[in-house]
């Protein structure tokens, strides 16, 4: 297992990663459901940051055609701006739903810790 | 004759047994099986004294600080997340270094996909901005679907949310006054920021969306703008002053009117246009703001989904209704 | 730009590792919305306007209001106060 050779070219891509994998840890290791949220937002943002350094490219200006200019040479690549541009308000809605979710189950059980629920659901079970 | 016979030998078959077993007229264990009653359990403790072993043993079990077994677990669960999101991290860290290098334009991902929006997208949209012209012509089934999540998700907010006018118990009440605790009904100093700054904030939103397509913007950004912007007249204000003009029926109205909207048009442009046939609808000159077709009309579209989306969602978590 | 972006990337780091680690609720929101608007001016340094605009708009903004009007829902703000008096 040895690094490949570009991985202070892709600084950028490294720390969107390790923003993901903080993402998920604080998804799987925190107990409060507030917390375990803003992890999620945290691993959306760093995938868009990955999807749009994938289309960046040194020297070249926004897709917004200035003067006429129709080269390829002169805009970034716009693909990854509109899958990107469609995530983030798609995000707004997950993490509203996740929200609302979380306020029924507060009204529920008057806790926020996700531990304290399930046990709580197993005590009603039985 | 012949039929009875068929019968008699149809009664010795396999499937004449089973399907009478299965209709229930006959029990093939009855007569054959001993059956013997077994000594009834009896209990002697009163019903107060088993719920109350029940509820110690349900204590014991569920006693979080005290049970081995769970607190085992946990340490257990810990360790190994632990341990995985360091794999996680190393195996993504791994991957990144051997991805091309950023900023580079000779990647695999500068194919011809973007190059022909880059080259064709202005003659055949009529969009300044490709980013624009990309979502809302070439991909526009894409941001359709793209609204309805976001309607669905405001529907599910709506029911998970909602409280019912007709019913004044003490849920509404304490709703109601949980809204109204942090927040001092009529501050001055709120209030006179926002009527300067909430025109500014829509008007902003407006020229957004309007410029989608000749300038950095879009139905999104110019949505969520004006989404704000309601959302801070509604904080200075109160629910009285923005009920005047958006109710529930509003929303439904909006909403309706723009996705069908949506759907039509571009219905009607894959209809004629899709593979850039005469469709009827001028392009105009690129630059102009009554240009390129049907993506203003979508922007607009959009925008007032956005928008509506972003008040509701508020309204909905501040007090369970618009 | 080069120096900008190293400075901005770090501060996205120690911003996710401070939502984690931080007690207060209400701070790591804080903290959060930070690092979304932080988020929103990379945007602009790699070239995409569009995203600017809507992460300033959307994640600073909605996401941020939408999660303070739980948490005061849900009197987290309340019962943090209590804890300081009882501490």
């Amino acid at each position: 297992m040895e690094f490949g050779p570009n991985l202070m070219a892709n600084y950028g891509e490294a720390v969107s990663m390790i923003l993901f994998a903080i993402g998920f840890t604080n998804l799987l290791l925190q107990k409060n459901l507030i917390k375990k949220i803003i992890g999620l937002n945290i691993m959306d943002t760093a995938t868009y940051l990955f999807l749009a350094l994938k289309g960046y490219i040194q020297g070249r200006t926004a897709p917004i055609v200035v003067n006429g200019v129709q080269e390829v040479e002169a805009y970034i690549n716009p693909i990854p701006a509109g899958l990107v541009l469609t995530g983030i308000v798609v995000s707004v809605s997950v993490s509203a739903l996740m929200l609302s979710l979380t306020i029924r189950l507060y009204r529920r059980y008057h806790t926020l810790d996700l531990d304290e629920i399930s046990t709580l659901l197993k005590k009603e079970e039985n | 004759m012949s039929r009875l016979k068929e019968s008699e030998r149809y009664k010795k078959t396999w499937a004449y047994r089973f399907f009478r077993w299965y209709r229930g007229e006959k029990d093939p264990f009855l007569g054959e099986v001993e059956m013997k009653a077994g000594n009834p359990y009896k209990d002697n403790r009163s019903a107060e004294e088993l719920m109350l072993e029940k509820e110690a043993i349900m204590n014991k079990v569920y006693d979080m600080d005290h049970n081995k077994e769970i607190k085992l677990f946990k340490f257990a669960y810990g360790i190994i997340s632990a341990i995985f999101c360091l794999a996680l991290t190393f195996v993504l860290l791994l991957m990144v270094s051997y991805s091309p290098k950023t900023g580079n334009p000779g990647n695999p991902n500068e194919n011809e996909v973007p190059a022909r929006y880059i080259e064709n997208g202005l003659q055949e949209t009529g969009a300044v901005n490709i980013v624009t012209g990309m979502i809302l012509d070439y991909r526009a089934f894409d941001t359709l679907g793209e609204s309805h999540v976001l309607f669905i998700a405001t529907i599910t907010v709506f029911i998970l949310l909602r409280i019912d006018k007709d019913e004044k118990g003490k849920e509404k009440d304490r709703e109601e006054a949980n809204d109204r605790n942090y927040e001092p009904k009529n501050d001055a100093i709120l209030q006179g920021i926002a009527i300067i700054i909430v025109p500014l904030i829509m008007i902003f939103g407006i020229y957004v969306i309007l410029n989608g397509h000749i300038s950095p913007g879009g139905g999104f950004s110019g949505g969520a703008i004006i989404g704000a912007g309601l959302i801070l007249y509604l904080n200075a204000f109160g629910f009285a002053k923005t009920e005047r003009f958006f109710t529930e029926k509003t929303y439904k109205i909006i909403c309706f009117c723009s996705l069908s909207f949506y759907c039509l048009a571009k219905s009607y442009s894959f209809f004629t246009g899709a593979n850039h046939l005469e469709s009827g609808i001028p392009l105009g000159t690129p630059g102009a703001i009554l240009s390129s077709g049907l993506i203003l009309p979508l922007n607009i579209c959009v925008g007032l989904v956005v928008a509506c989306t972003m008040y509701a969602f508020y309204a909905l978590f501040r007090k369970g209704g618009f | 730009m080069e120096w900008l972006m190293y400075i901005l990337l770090g501060f996205l780091v120690v911003c996710a590792i401070a939502v984690s680690f931080s007690k207060n609720l209400l701070n790591s929101l804080m903290i959060f919305m930070s690092y979304s608007l932080v988020m929103s001016i990379i945007w602009i340094i790699l070239k995409s306007p569009d995203l600017a605009i809507t992460e300033a708009a959307v994640g600073a903004g909605v996401t941020s209001v939408l999660f303070f009007v739980t948490l005061k829902k849900i009197h987290a703000i309340d019962e943090r106060k209590k804890g300081e008096k009882d501490e």
